[in-house]
């Protein structure tokens, strides 16, 4: 029998849910009385930012759904459909398209910060886990959806991608052609990756995004500095450098998502192409499998990744490299050998690390959208090189690193209105 | 501060890479150039324009003629008389009687779809494309161009080119163009319009969200 | 502290209601595209149908929004049978049918000569059948010629109306239309 906690509610209905439902407790255990630190910065955001933009995506999503047909002969055309004919289907295209992109943009900023803080390290290491599925499923969302326009580069794209999987040792071609469910990218796999866009994917997502707060809430969030608020507890048990995540963190994100909404609805209505990064120009003529694009680039949250992949002379190496670039993010807890956890306190050599990782993803993200010659090449080669030597020599360099003192309670500086 | 700096930095990196993309330089066939997608007098030249001389072998096949109509301003008999030329009706879409065996046959390829040809190749690909025939004795045409090589298109806009001086010539091939932006996106003008009113409520929004979120902390220390 | 709690109750309600209000237009953004969209209208917009070879007696068929639409040229005789007694029908004055306002009379249409009907029987959506020749051995000999329905055996006069006693109860549906000249009928609107 779970343990019965006292009800919040004065409605009678309410009540009468709480008897046959954990409604009250629920509240409790992750809003009213789940504690996090006051001193979250912009960093902090982006975790409930992804959830907007996932509740965005499912729900355009969904609304496309209705109007969109997923067959080779009629995709490309319901598209232009939903823009033209369905009354206000436009606004749904563009968010969803709009959408996707600023999902990678949110992610990424959402990884960075467990990177600058320490949020993979013990006890988080399986929120962490769980956040590296997430990133897995998402990738595959989008590439999955990314052939449903049928458009010249969805098509081409989608290609590139699946024949990947042919340098796989035995198993290559056979595994492409299942994948395909054809000889070729056809109808047959745009109905499946239809099916594994509208439904597999983004259920196992929820479930996903279910377990990760879950496991969050479990062992309670870190902050900036990197300590352990629930070491420091007031005379009623409560964490003394925390504050109730409703209504202060409630409060605070809602300002947050407004700001990112104002931004992202900029991009929505000014911008929905984003100088074709959003939206492929190549995308706007139907698929040929007779034209191949002067340039098959993939979107531009995929691009580091096909920098490191073109970088490596082999290609079946280089696809193993894209694969590890991808897995190496999963071990970080345990490469990382220092026991503090927030870049603020921690040695030069993560933070001169860690910088030097962002700006090589970000470059080699540049790279991957050139073509692959003269200086490019090299440039591709060094930051391929930066970016796995970022993992692989952690063990080593974390050792070294002199901290500094971590302070007891957190930092927290009232700014008076 | 430094997280500050990183963000600014990749919008930096982000906002260079997409003035940097484009590859082929048409700065020099687009002298004159200047669409304006909201100026719908120019949207129904054009759409005149495009009925006249492109229509015969070019189809707008994702347009309906009605909401071509409702969008620029154009009554349904303005409509009948000016821009309907086959036995179609108002609410059918923008075909032509060319068919596509034929259109290969007499040009080597079918004279495209246009309705896209803007999101596809860009405003200023067309405009070139347009302005930049010359004469060639070697092409089956008498004509060849300089942003399409060896293009099997004939330069329609011949006559037009030599009867308007270069002023008018560049107004009707900045309302034909422009036509075809809204035509690659009809909805062009209203999203902007819209957008303006949600950013707006967004502020409002913005206002009272900061001011709640700013009493509820005032007790935090 | 009244103050705070006035501020707070104040700033509470003014953001909700502002989002309420956001919310009401996303929502209706959202639902507006439920709607017919403008292929929907297009495909379903009036149709023109040429009478000019229509000879008396004959009868055209289109489809208009997915339904079955006839247009008959009543003979001479047709027009004639119309005007005699007919109390085997169960509501000769069209009062519980759908018609325009103009063909709420015994030809119910504006012109006897031309009969424009749904061809769904009002019973469970069947096609009826014409029926024309006057007393067949099938039909009895107090058939006056107009239409059977062969799903579960209605009967309608040369107007459409229904007879007393079958399983379908109203007379056959008369859509919208009107004569834009005198070999042209648009189906879908009156005027």
């Amino acid at each position: 029998m779970a343990k019965q906690t006292e009800s919040i509610f004065t409605n009678p209905l309410l009540k009468w849910i709480d008897d046959r439902f954990p409604l009250s407790s629920l509240i409790k255990d992750h809003a009213t009385e789940y504690y996090a630190s006051k001193n979250f910065n912009i960093w902090y955001l982006f975790g409930v930012l992804s959830m907007v933009v996932l509740i965005i995506m499912l729900i355009t999503g969904f609304f496309l759904t209705m109007n969109y047909k997923p067959s080779a002969d009629d995709a490309f055309n319901s598209v232009e459909y939903i823009m033209r004919s369905v009354e206000n289907g436009w606004l749904i295209r563009y968010m969803h398209s709009t959408g996707a992109s600023f999902f990678f943009i949110v992610i990424y900023l959402h990884m960075f910060r467990a990177m600058l803080y320490g949020s993979y390290k013990k006890p988080r290491e399986l929120i962490w886990i769980l956040g590296m599925l997430l990133y897995f499923c998402l990738m595959a969302e989008a590439f999955f959806g990314y052939l449903l326009p049928w458009g010249n580069m969805s098509y081409w794209a989608g290609q590139v991608i699946v024949n990947l999987f042919g340098y796989i040792p035995f198993v290559g071609d056979t595994l492409t052609e299942w994948i395909r469910g054809d000889y070729f990218i056809s109808d047959i796999t745009l109905n499946r990756f239809f099916a594994f866009h509208v439904i597999f994917l983004p259920l196992a997502i929820v479930g996903l995004v279910a377990a990760h707060i879950l496991a969050l809430h479990h062992v309670g969030s870190n902050n900036p500095d990197g300590i352990e608020i629930k070491k420091k507890l007031d005379e009623t048990g409560k964490p003394i450098d925390g504050v109730a995540f409703h209504p202060f963190h409630t409060s605070k994100d809602l300002v947050g998502i407004t700001i990112f909404l104002i931004i992202y609805f900029a991009a929505v209505f000014f911008a929905p192409e984003m100088g074709g990064y959003f939206l492929e120009v190549d995308n706007f003529e139907p698929a040929d499998p007779l034209k191949t694009p002067e340039h098959i680039v993939p979107s531009w949250y995929f691009t580091p990744y096909y920098a490191i992949l073109r970088a490596v002379p082999n290609a079946a190496l280089g696809a193993l490299f894209l694969v590890l670039a991808v897995v190496l993010f999963v071990f970080l807890p345990w490469l990382d050998k220092c026991e503090v956890k927030s870049i603020r306190y921690r040695g030069w050599q993560y933070k001169f690390a860690l910088t030097l990782f962002a700006i090589s993803f970000i470059a080699l993200g540049y790279l991957g959208l050139q073509p692959a010659t003269g200086i490019y090449v090299f440039l591709a080669r060094f930051f391929t090189i930066t970016y796995f030597a970022f993992f692989l020599l952690m063990p080593f360099y974390t050792k070294l690193e002199k901290t500094k003192t971590v302070p007891e309670r957190v930092v927290y500086k009232k700014k008076e209105s | 501060m430094k997280s500050l700096f990183a963000i600014y930095s990749v919008f930096a990196f982000i906002s260079g890479a997409i003035f940097a993309a484009g590859s082929m330089d048409l700065d020099e066939y687009i002298e004159g150039m200047n669409v304006k997608t909201s100026d719908s007098k120019s949207l129904q030249r054009g759409a005149r324009n495009f009925f006249n001389y492109c229509s015969g072998c070019h189809t707008l096949q994702y347009m309906r003629y009605n909401q071509i109509a409702e969008d620029l301003g154009i009554s349904e008999d303005q409509l009948m008389q000016n821009l309907i030329f086959t036995d179609s009706s108002p609410q059918d879409l923008v075909m032509n009687n060319m068919l596509k065996e034929d259109g290969d046959r007499w040009f080597g390829k079918a004279p495209p779809d246009l309705t896209l040809v803007t999101r596809r190749k860009s405003p200023e690909y067309v405009y070139g494309l347009l302005n930049s025939f010359y004469p060639d004795n070697n092409s089956p045409t008498g004509v060849n161009n300089h942003v399409q090589e060896a293009s099997s298109m004939p330069h329609v806009l011949w006559d037009l080119q030599e009867r308007l001086s270069d002023e008018e010539y560049s107004q009707f091939l900045n309302d034909t163009v422009g036509f075809l932006v809204y035509a690659g996106e009809p909805i062009v003008e209203k999203r902007k319009s819209m957008g303006v009113w949600v950013i707006g409520f967004l502020l409002i929004f913005l206002i009272f969200s900061y001011a709640l979120y700013k009493d509820i902390w005032r007790e935090v220390k | 502290m009244a103050e705070n709690l006035n501020r707070r109750k104040f700033l509470s309600i003014a953001t909700s209601l502002t989002s309420a209000v956001g919310g009401i237009f996303a929502v209706g953004a959202f639902v507006s595209t439920f709607q017919p969209s403008k292929k929907a209208k297009a495909l379903g917009a009036s149709i023109k149908v040429s009478l000019s070879k229509l000879e008396p007696g004959s009868i055209i068929k289109v489809i208009y929004r997915g339904k079955p639409i006839w247009v008959l040229r009543r003979t001479d005789q047709m027009i004639s049978e119309l005007d005699n007694e007919n109390s085997y029908l169960r509501d000769p004055k069209s009062e519980l049918s759908i018609q325009p306002d103009f063909a709420k009379n015994k030809f119910r249409s504006k012109n006897p000569e031309f009969f424009v009907v749904e061809g769904v029987c009002t019973h469970l959506g069947c096609a009826p059948i014409e029926k024309f020749a006057i007393a067949p051995a099938d039909m009895g000999p107090d058939w006056k010629g107009g239409f059977y329905c062969p799903c579960h055996g209605s009967k309608f006069d040369l107007s459409g109306r229904v007879y007393a006693g079958v399983p379908a109860p109203s007379n056959l549906r008369v859509p919208a239309h009107n004569f834009i000249d005198e070999t042209t009928l648009l189906v879908g609107e009156n005027s």
